[in-house]
């Protein structure tokens, strides 16, 4: 990479970073809540698109990392007092790294749609499990907790209010980009893209393929539970919902609708997404998927490339 | 624990019953896709919206038979219909498309049905009302009634691919697409026809296994799990394969279902599954590896 470009991305990333951090202070209570969504749901987006984007497996098991970030987030916050922030944070994310080793284990050691399907299955199991385990996880009605203060031990805590919270959402799914961006340009990340590319040949080199696929299954199940630990948060709630199957499917629908393979496609494809079914459900209510999974059915035979390099291709003519 | 053995006969008895259902729309999903690589993510919703074709018709005619008919030829249209306007532009891509696009359109049926029939579940009454007795039991003979119609179907299906001009045909686009194309065969026409007998499949199996449960949008949902379970157990594009594992898990089901309570009960299969991807991951019936 040659050094302007890099300027030119560093200061499009300054400048995108600046309005979400100012978009709370001049948006309504509605968007402002709208944005910080966009947000959670784009950090999910870029989870899964480690799988789909980086290393070629499309995985329909995220809401089960997503889920366990959740519970994992409403089981300190409950059991333990005070609540503790972080701890939530710790919860989540051992939660969803314990369902992802799960996951990763079983599910790669098959391909393609197999792995699709598996991990699909492999959701499902967590989802009967939490559903029907009524006395641990609330069953159908979920978990309810309290936000915890924002607190860091011996310096200052403080009650969360719809603005910092933004931005306590803002810095983790930043943070994560950023994390994320390194991971997939590191060499670790090149061999994960050559798997996607030729995975015979990746073997052949001599990279233990199945070892990368794990660990790229678990890297992509702790970004999906950072992602609900912080929905919970935001809502105060834990349910089995979450854990439903559709919800990957949405993630991979964000993916798609963005762009596989770049890190910001799934946040575009996220916001497009949530703007999008904020617009249809006005006239259709809470039927907006069949317009929707219309658009989307449209999107995979017409633009395989997603928003970003349908905008990239006609850009460059 | 202490287990009647009667009990345990009447399980089996219903296990066989569900099994032959769950083979039927299981066989519709792998003969989609071991002839065309299409993963129909929407077979779920085909199979619901047959049980709802039937509620229609029977509303219509009361007679449920012809609900059958009624659903089976207009789910095969469905499926050709959308096999022709989604599936066909993605031919020779990546299957994974194939399974993003038949998603969405999953998504469009279930929230079509939700919309249109609204989320009160239907009833398909019972076209055979007799019992016979099954020890301390009045056991319907619908339930036996849809296993037979169920083995009928696919053994019908056997005979059409192994002896039937279009069967030759399939199997021979299974074997080799181009060839197939450079001996005179329709290829298009013969993908299309297959998508629609597996839709048709799915619908008539949606009418059969209504009257045993309630017709709702999200009966589509549960069963296509379900039938994924069955291929990736059963192996994959294996027909014979997909028939087994559905009667093997539907029969540990329902002796699981004698301990713990039915929604617990689908852990059995889920453990089924974890066995086989780990000492078989090609799949307990498949003959050839993936």
């Amino acid at each position: 990479m040659s050094r302007r470009p890099s300027l030119v991305y560093w200061t499009g990333f300054a400048v995108i970073l600046a309005l979400l951090i100012v978009a709370p202070l001049v948006l309504p209570e509605f968007w402002r809540r709208f944005v910080t969504e966009i947000l959670i749901w784009g950090l999910l987006a870029m989870s899964s698109d480690i799988l789909i984007g980086y290393t070629g497996m499309v995985s329909f098991g995220q809401s089960a990392f997503f889920g366990l970030g959740m519970y994992g987030a409403a089981a300190a916050l409950l059991s333990v007092a005070p609540p503790n922030l972080w701890l939530a944070l710790v919860y989540g994310l051992a939660g969803a790294a314990a369902a992802a080793g799960f996951v990763a284990y079983f599910s790669t050691r098959l391909r393609d749609i197999y792995f699709a399907i598996t991990t699909l299955i492999f959701s499902q199991i967590f989802y009967v499990i939490i559903f029907t385990w009524t006395a641990v996880t609330g069953g159908e009605n979920g978990l309810t907790f309290d936000r915890p203060a924002l607190a860091v031990p011996g310096l200052f805590s403080i009650r969360f209010t719809a603005t910092t919270l933004h931005w306590f959402v803002l810095a983790m799914v930043a943070g994560s980009y950023l994390a994320l961006r390194r991971i997939t340009q590191s060499p670790f990340g090149m061999v994960l893209q050559s798997i996607r590319e030729n995975e015979a040949r990746t073997r052949a080199i001599g990279y233990p393929v199945e070892r990368y696929k794990i660990v790229a299954v678990m890297l992509s199940g702790l970004f999906a539970g950072l992602a609900g630990v912080l929905y919970a948060l935001q809502n105060e709630f834990a349910a089995p919902d979450f854990v439903f199957f559709l919800v990957s499917g949405e993630a991979v629908i964000f993916n798609v609708i963005g762009g596989v393979g770049t890190l910001v496609g799934p946040i575009v494809g996220a916001a497009f997404f949530l703007l999008l079914r904020e617009g249809l459900s006005r006239f259709f209510t809470e039927f907006y998927l069949i317009p929707l999974g219309a658009i989307f059915v449209a999107m995979v035979i017409f633009m395989p490339q997603g928003l970003l390099g349908f905008m990239r291709r006609w850009l460059n003519q | 624990m202490g287990v009647p053995l009667q009990q345990v006969l009447i399980q089996t008895v219903n296990g066989i019953v569900t099994g032959m259902i769950l083979a039927l729309v299981a066989s519709g999903l792998t003969l989609i896709f071991g002839i065309m690589d299409v993963v129909n993510f929407a077979h779920g919703e085909l199979f619901m919206l047959g049980a709802y074709v039937g509620v229609l018709t029977m509303a219509a005619t009361g007679n449920f038979w012809l609900a059958l008919i009624a659903a089976t030829i207009a789910i095969a249209l469905l499926g050709a219909v959308i096999y022709l306007t989604t599936l066909r532009p993605l031919l020779g891509r990546d299957p994974l498309t194939t399974i993003l696009a038949t998603f969405g359109i999953s998504l469009v049926l279930q929230n079509y049905a939700l919309w249109q029939f609204g989320p009160v579940a239907r009833k398909i009454a019972e076209p055979i009302t007799g019992h016979f007795t099954l020890f301390y039991l009045q056991y319907p003979w619908y339930r036996v009634v849809i296993a037979l119609i169920s083995a009928a179907i696919i053994g019908g299906l056997w005979l059409f691919l192994k002896f039937g001009t279009w069967g030759i045909w399939i199997r021979a686009t299974t074997q080799d697409r181009v060839m197939a194309q450079a001996m005179g065969i329709p290829v298009p026409s013969v993908l299309t026809t297959v998508f629609a007998i597996g839709a048709a499949m799915a619908g008539a199996s949606g009418v059969l296994f209504g009257p045993l449960t309630a017709v709702d949008s999200s009966m589509g949902v549960d069963w296509i799990l379900k039938v994924f379970i069955v291929v990736v157990v059963g192996g994959m594009g294996s027909l014979a394969g997909s028939i087994a594992a559905a009667l093997m898990i539907s029969l540990l089901e329902a002796y699981a279902s004698l301990w713990v309570s039915p929604a617990q009960a689908v852990i059995v299969s889920f453990v089924v599954l974890i066995l086989t991807l780990l000492f078989r991951p090609t799949g307990l019936f498949a003959a050839t590896g993936r």
